[in-house]
């Protein structure tokens, strides 16, 4: 490296570690950078980390990744064991590759943890903060109504939910986010509340700021680092019930490779060609402890004060 | 009257104000508990309400079948209250509800109350065993993990706790299946009972509890016994794995809190050995918050039956609701939820209330 | 004056975090006859902790090393936790700050009244409980009885400070560490809660050491008085020869004082030096 380049590494070093920041950007590259060096000394927040762009990448590339159709039948290769040539882990009852069905079931995780990831926290944000921003009758009714639903067995609401609506995929994210909201109220609520008695409030209140801007620019801001644990403590929540409800046949249907629903399918040949239940469910084990890792991780960082050390 | 017995009188009439005090404000607390949940569970009503008037299948129809006539349907839409007003049918739905009755199952064309009694206890049976499972190590576990913190024992119970949240519980009993009724034969396989134990128990074990361990215990039916132990073990083992995991998350983080109070110095100073600090004053502070975590546990046990049942074949309240699924049995379904629903909603907030009576600072 | 009861040399406190190492107390000697020491000091001093050295409880990661750590002949520093535990509770005993914390909330006062007898082999149930009330009532607690039953947060701060002292003194130790013992409570239950340890500490011929920031209550009080600052002792002075404190740090805190014969328009605040982290109190007064 040229002394040049040194230069140029030890400068962006120090812009990113500075505490004196000269702009708002560059405040929060310094925070968020100095976030992350917490962070990254956490082994097992990284192996969490690792593991979730694992998922991400896996789901994105797919269709570079499988070497076969995750639909596409094939009657004299069906129930390979795993290691055999050209099935890494095996094939299941009609034939399908077992690793092509898991990348492309690793899209329809990706896809119901993120609609729900997007949907939930933010109606539950919205709810949360204006009941404590408003407080009075407005407070009370919300709240109640957020108790109703926390107190709902969330998986048994999204079964009846989805008995109702007809089993798919979509009907079992909206049940899921149905049920997965109020965790967010409460928490937005509360940190609504710390904040909304605060100077600055009172100081942009004073020149004029409605109601929708004060709490949309100025309060739901400060909520965002305690969603966001919390949204990744939920997904591991999300991912097995979504694959509970897939299991049980009311999430995505067949030939759909939700993992789930590939455990489902592979319990009539568990005994025997045990690689069809087990391998979607390892699959499922992985991606929701990488979640679990993470979330832990970011809490120790973002949040010390409800640190699990 | 001397001086110190004047005082004392006073002592005693102020301690007597001051306990009415207490149990008003306990009352108080019950009362808003109860308000609470009543009016969740009418919340909970209404859900249940609207998914069922929701469903796409008519419910005249499967009453009468297609080919009935315009005046054979009038006059089931008539019997059934579907002209009223969708209050007034809520307020029917309610007093039904309130007098248990939850109509007829299509499965198995027994009022659905009835069915719900028959299937509960199994599920209640489970759920009560796994508990037990999780208190029994999860207690333990987390008071070794917050006394060992930051050491490998702390990692490891930790880890092995964050397994139980990463994992599927179906697919964990799926792989208990395997291993050790499949493959090992240690444990007896899915259903409470062996084919040839199921007529007798239906014969000679009369119905006390609806347990199968304690009805045939309390039979003497000790064969009987061993065979639904043999069955019970493995999904009280899984279930309860789960309880674990959550009861020694929680344990650790109150006995973290409890070890850095002062009292416990106190203990230290009094110079009690370590195990009285840690199992006699610091865990007796920890229980007090734990009765509310093992509340909660409980309940979300009864909510995985749904699916833990389906793996065990466990005829439990679970198995009913998703057979009744699949059967779009309606009525079952939803006096299932309803059922699962209130006992799940009334361990949340008595939870709540247990706590404020088991503290002494709180009464 | 007696053989002393308690010998400390050159006791150092470290504490060793991930990013750095933190020195508490750092190089402090005294002895203790059966007499009452005060140690005074601001919040960081390391008064809490030197006390608390003394009963071996300070806890990784802090570090305790000493040259000497003697009580009545017996090297504290040697002895194994078992035999530390022996020593704590029936020879040396601690009363502590506030007993909203202190008492453990969730257990009866007479069960843990007892608890201090049980450990070290008390005896009979009933003789415990005897004693225990015997103990009550030399706090002057005037419904033992009721006390005995009652949980903590039942009692009233002076009442409850006041059964931490008889939990403390029921074993009948040599050596008493009072760590702020007043400062929770109301100035008026102050003096009375004092006036009761000083007569129980009289009449037994305890050595007390009583560790406070407050330098006019320790003055009072005690016999001697150490002054520490940033874990070191910067003066140690006859409580009654006060006034001609020779540290400039013991005399910023004695004029401070607000004094009923004062003329003084504003109270002066307290002007640190940095030099009184580390030089010795010849080289600040420039020898004497």
């Amino acid at each position: 490296m040229t002394s040049q380049d040194q230069q140029a590494a030890v400068g962006s070093r120090a812009w990113l570690t500075s505490d004196q920041p000269v702009s708002r950007f560059h405040a929060r590259c310094v925070q968020a950078y100095l976030a992350w060096r917490r962070l990254s000394q956490n082994w097992l927040a990284m192996v969490g980390l690792g593991i979730v762009l694992a998922l991400i990448l896996m789901a994105i590339f797919a269709p570079l990744l499988a070497p076969y159709s995750p639909f596409e039948q094939s009657l004299e290769t069906r129930l390979l064991p795993p290691f055999s040539p050209g099935h890494w882990l095996g094939t299941d009852e009609f034939g399908r590759d077992l690793w092509t069905r898991i990348l492309y079931g690793a899209r329809i995780t990706l896809m119901i943890v993120a609609l729900v990831a997007v949907t939930a926290p933010l109606f539950g944000l919205i709810i949360g903060t204006a009941a404590g921003y408003f407080g009075g009758a407005v407070d009370v009714v919300l709240m109640r109504l957020t108790d109703i639903f926390l107190a709902f067995p969330r998986l048994i609401l999204a079964l009846a939910l989805v008995a109702a609506l007809g089993p798919g995929i979509e009907n079992a994210i909206l049940a899921i986010a149905l049920t997965a909201w109020p965790p967010y109220a409460r928490v937005a609520r509360a940190e609504t509340i710390t904040v909304r008695n605060s100077d600055y409030i009172s100081a942009i209140k004073l020149q004029g700021a409605r109601p929708p801007r004060i709490i949309l620019g100025h309060i739901m801001p400060m909520c965002m680092s305690s969603v966001i644990i919390r949204v990744t403590l939920d997904m591991a929540g999300i991912i097995l019930t979504a694959a509970g409800l897939g299991f049980l046949g009311l999430g995505a249907q067949p030939p759909m490779p939700e993992w789930g629903l590939m455990i489902s399918s592979g319990r009539k040949f568990l005994f025997d060609q045990w690689w069809v239940a087990t391998v979607p469910g390892l699959a499922i084990f992985i991606v929701s402890l990488g979640f679990n890792l993470l979330g832990d991780g970011l809490r120790d960082v973002l949040d010390p004060r409800s640190a699990s050390k | 009257m001397s001086d110190a017995q004047g005082a004392r009188r006073r002592i005693s009439a102020a301690g007597s104000g001051l306990r009415q005090a207490r149990a008003t404000r306990l009352l108080f607390g019950v009362s808003r508990t109860l308000i609470s949940l009543a009016i969740t569970f009418l919340g909970l009503l209404l859900i249940t309400f609207i998914i069922g008037r929701v469903v796409p299948i008519d419910p005249v129809l499967s009453i009468v079948g297609e080919r009935a006539s315009q005046a054979q349907i009038d006059q089931v839409r008539e019997q059934l209250g579907l002209n009223e007003p969708l209050m007034t049918q809520f307020g029917y739905y309610i007093w039904d509800v309130l007098h248990g009755d939850f109509g007829r199952s299509l499965m198995t064309s027994q009022p659905v109350i009835d069915d719900i009694a028959r299937f509960f206890p199994a599920t209640l049976e489970l759920a009560t065993l796994a508990t037990i499972v999780g208190v029994l190590f999860g207690v333990p576990g987390g008071v070794l993990a917050a006394v060992h913190q930051g050491r490998w024992p702390d990692q490891a119970i930790r880890v092995f706790g964050l397994f139980g949240y990463s994992m599927p519980v179906f697919w964990l009993g799926l792989m208990g299946l395997l291993i050790f009724y499949g493959e090992l034969g240690w444990v007896g396989g899915p259903g409470r009972l062996d084919a040839t134990y199921e007529l007798m128990y239906e014969y000679d074990v009369p119905t006390v509890t609806g347990a199968v361990l304690i009805d045939s215990a309390l039979a003497g039916a000790w064969d009987i016994f061993r065979n639904a132990l043999s069955h019970v073990i493995l999904p009280s083992l899984v279930l309860g794995y789960f309880s674990l995991a959550y009861i020694s998350r929680m344990t650790r983080s109150f006995m973290l809190e409890q070890l850095s109070q002062e009292y416990v110095t106190t203990a230290r100073v009094k110079g009690a050995p370590e195990w009285r600090v840690i199992w006699v004053h610091a865990l007796g502070n920890v229980l007090i918050p734990l009765i509310t975590v093992i509340a909660l546990s409980y309940a979300s046990l009864l909510e995985g039956s749904v699916l833990t049942e389906t793996v065990f074949a466990w005829p439990g309240l679970g198995l009913y609701i998703t057979n009744a699924l699949f059967s779009a049995d309606m009525n079952a379904v939803l006096g299932g939820t309803v059922v699962v629903g209130l006992v799940f909603i009334s361990l949340n907030l008595l939870s709540d209330l247990l706590y404020r009576v088991v503290d002494p600072r709180a009464r | 004056m007696s053989a002393p009861l308690l010998e400390v040399e050159d006791l150092h406190v470290r504490f060793l975090t991930p990013t750095r190492v933190v020195e508490a107390v750092r190089g402090v000697s005294f002895t203790l006859g059966r007499e009452r020491l005060g140690i005074v000091g601001e919040s960081g001093s390391g008064k809490t902790i030197t006390g608390r050295s003394v009963l071996r409880l300070v806890r990784p990661p802090g570090e305790v090393s000493a040259k000497r750590m003697r009580f009545d002949g017996i090297d504290l520093l040697s002895l194994s936790e078992r035999e530390m535990r022996e020593i704590r509770g029936s020879r040396i005993s601690m009363v502590m700050q506030d007993p909203k914390f202190s008492l453990n909330p969730v257990m009866r006062v007479g069960k843990q009244l007892t608890e201090a007898m049980r450990v070290h082999g008390g005896g009979s149930r009933s003789a415990m409980r005897k004693r225990a009330m015997a103990m009550l009532e030399a706090v002057q607690i005037r419904d033992p009885e009721r006390v005995m039953r009652a949980y903590p947060h039942e009692l009233s701060g002076g009442m409850g400070q006041r059964v931490m002292i008889a939990m403390m003194l029921v074993p009948d130790p040599d050596l008493l560490i009072a760590d702020e013992p007043t400062s929770a409570l109301d100035v008026t239950v102050q003096l009375e809660v004092l006036r009761i340890m000083d007569n129980l500490v009289r009449s037994r011929g305890m050595g007390l050491i009583f560790i406070s920031h407050d330098l006019e209550l320790v003055a009072t009080f005690c016999d001697r008085v150490l002054v520490m600052y940033a874990g070191r002792i910067v003066e140690e002075i006859e409580a009654n020869r006060l006034s001609e404190a020779k540290h400039p740090y013991t005399q910023g805190l004695i004029d401070c004082l607000p004094k009923i014969a004062d003329r003084r328009e504003r109270l002066p605040t307290l002007q640190r030096d940095a030099r009184w982290r580390d030089s010795s109190l010849a080289e600040l007064t420039g020898g004497t």
